[in-house]
């Protein structure tokens, strides 16, 4: 398999976050909602390699969009990649988020860079009501705005400091949203703290819901074990791992960390 | 590629069609790994290390990326041996692979059950896992010293139908006293080395990355220190030793070969490129043209000194 792909085009959205397209048939033909890629990269400055959600795929055009922040030596190398370089790529990897074509009424939750895979949910979802609650730190971290509204039928921001849209968390749009109207089903990816609220917020009106995890990762395919996730197995535990079993788990089998 | 050029060892008697294994603990069970290649292209696969019941591991973050390298401290989570002698022995014989299982126990106790019950099953061999430095109780704890070593070794002996491979800990001050005493009390084979035991500190928030504290270090950063313990050990000891510790290609391998060892096992490198395995297999086809090598046991400890 040649893991070798090109650059089509890199962008950088805000102060840290940064785009990059790009061109594989290997990957968009096959790629869900919700998967991840694991990018080598450049240079022999950083081992392992970096995995990353897939934001957005385009099957006619063969390419997908993944977005990131500059976090630490990995993402400021995949920071400075430009258009027409290659990259060395494995994926689609993971389970991404279930599409149940039945749901009439869908809403994603997502905190900060978690919004990234929110909006290939939006984007392949038949749903007829799509609502996208979005929170930020601040007004200078509010990105792909436009995406959202594009593809959601109700967008709704907020910010820690209220410099953009509502004052106040996510958690806090999605209770008052889901007081007004039920959706089928929630997708939610952010913070562990977030998907943590918004989880026992959904649970409590018994409303369907997904989230998407993060771990520290090796392989990305489920042979090494390390991101290692608690997860409900019957009246018992277990760790499953977010590179295979997830990143996406449905919300009611997480073990958050304060429980 | 391969027609004029012998890549076949012999490991306690187990015939390996290349000398190239898949390491434990990086390759699971092999069923990730066979998307991307045919594991009939392996010498042999060590899988993921058994315990007599299932093991549930060490709460996460569990790795610790360091520079060439990486620390784990998985704890050895596995669905326990019976679950591997029913759902994925089945599953590794449908290739043309020798397959060994890896075996570790809390007490003395359970590694005589384990090799008792893995002598029964349709495996190649068995690598008695004394080395495994992220669990409490039994591996390194039992490795680290020559009585420690003796007194599993022994013991597990008598219930061994299947060839016996000890792997090592590097974590010791004398390897070839470590290595002596597996191969007097009833060693078949030797594997080294196991990780190295480190740490990993965040400076930000002041906290170990790996929620275990420490963890064994693996990949190229090690190599070095893989290589002159193969060679201390391989001067020392008949039987045959099976090297590791951060190679990634043929070359590398190579070096252990040169270095005295009988066969290498590929791990770390795999999480990064997982056609790492088979490329070490190829590179070393490709060094034995270059330099008019027929057989590869030629290889085996052709050090130049």
């Amino acid at each position: 398999m040649n893991l070798i792909e090109r650059v089509r085009k890199a962008e950088r959205l805000s102060s840290d976050i940064y785009l990059i397209r790009i061109e594989s048939e290997r990957i968009s033909s096959s790629a869900s909602a919700g998967q991840f890629v694991n990018i080598k990269c450049p240079g022999p400055e950083v081992y392992l390699r970096r995995p990353i959600s897939i934001c957005s795929i385009d099957r006619s055009e063969k390419t997908i969009d993944i977005v990131f922040q500059v976090r630490g030596k990995g993402t400021r190398l995949l920071s400075d990649i430009k258009a027409g370089d290659t990259l060395d790529i494995l994926g689609p990897l993971g389970r991404g988020f279930t599409i149940c074509p039945e749901h009439k009424n869908i809403l994603v939750a997502g905190g900060g860079i978690g919004i990234f895979p929110l909006l290939q949910v939006l984007k392949d979802h038949p749903a007829e009501r799509k609502t996208a609650l979005l929170g930020f730190r601040n007004k200078s971290a509010v990105v792909m705005e436009d995406e959202f509204n594009k593809y959601s039928t109700d967008l709704k921001i907020a910010t820690d400091d209220g410099s953009y849209g509502i004052q106040g968390f996510v958690t806090a749009l999605l209770q008052n949203a889901i007081s007004e109207d039920r959706p089928d089903m929630v997708y939610i990816c952010g913070p562990a703290i977030m998907m943590e609220q918004c989880v026992k917020l959904l649970k409590e009106k018994d409303i369907p819901c997904e989230v998407s995890m993060e771990q520290r990762m090796g392989c990305g395919m489920g042979a090494c074990l390390v991101c290692a996730c608690k997860t409900r197995s019957g009246s018992d535990w277990d760790y499953s791992h977010v590179c295979k079993d997830g990143p996406v788990f449905s919300g009611d089998r997480i073990i958050f960390e304060s429980e | 590629m391969s027609n004029n050029i012998n890549m076949s060892v012999e490991i306690a008697g187990v015939r390996l069609k290349n000398p190239v294994l898949a390491a434990s603990g990086t390759f699971g069970f092999g069923r990730e790994y066979s998307e991307y290649f045919d594991l009939s292209l392996l010498g042999g696969i060590s899988v993921k290390g058994l315990t007599l019941k299932p093991r549930k591991g060490n709460p996460p973050p569990r790795i610790a990326e360091t520079p060439s390298g990486i620390l784990n401290s998985v704890g050895l989570q596995n669905p326990g041996v019976h679950y591997f002698i029913e759902n994925e022995i089945p599953f590794l014989r449908k290739y043309d692979t020798a397959i060994i299982a890896n075996a570790s126990g809390n007490t003395v106790e359970e590694y005589e059950q384990m090799v008792e019950i893995l002598s029964d099953a349709d495996i190649d061999a068995i690598e008695l896992n004394l080395s495994c430095p992220n669990v409490k109780e039994g591996c390194m704890s039992f490795g680290s010293t020559a009585e420690g070593i003796v007194n599993v070794v022994k013991r597990v002996k008598k219930y061994a139908k299947k060839p016996l491979i000890v792997k090592l800990t590097p974590n010791v001050t004398d390897i070839v006293e470590i290595a002596k005493a597996a191969e007097d009390s009833g060693a078949d084979a030797l594997s080294l080395i196991n990780t190295l035991l480190g740490m990993a500190i965040d400076a930000k928030t002041r906290k170990p990355i790996l929620k275990n504290i420490t963890g064994g270090l693996s990949g190229p950063a090690i190599k070095p220190v893989a290589l002159r313990m193969v060679y201390q050990v391989a001067q020392n000891v008949k039987i045959p030793v099976i090297g590791m510790g951060g190679i990634s290609n043929g070359t590398d391998a190579v070096e252990f070969l040169l270095a005295g060892a009988s066969a290498v096992m590929v791990g770390t490198a795999g999480l990064v490129n997982p056609y790492a395995w088979i490329e070490t297999v190829k590179g070393i086809e490709e060094y034995m043209k270059e330099t008019n090598i027929s057989d590869v046991k030629e290889l085996i400890g052709g050090l130049i000194i």
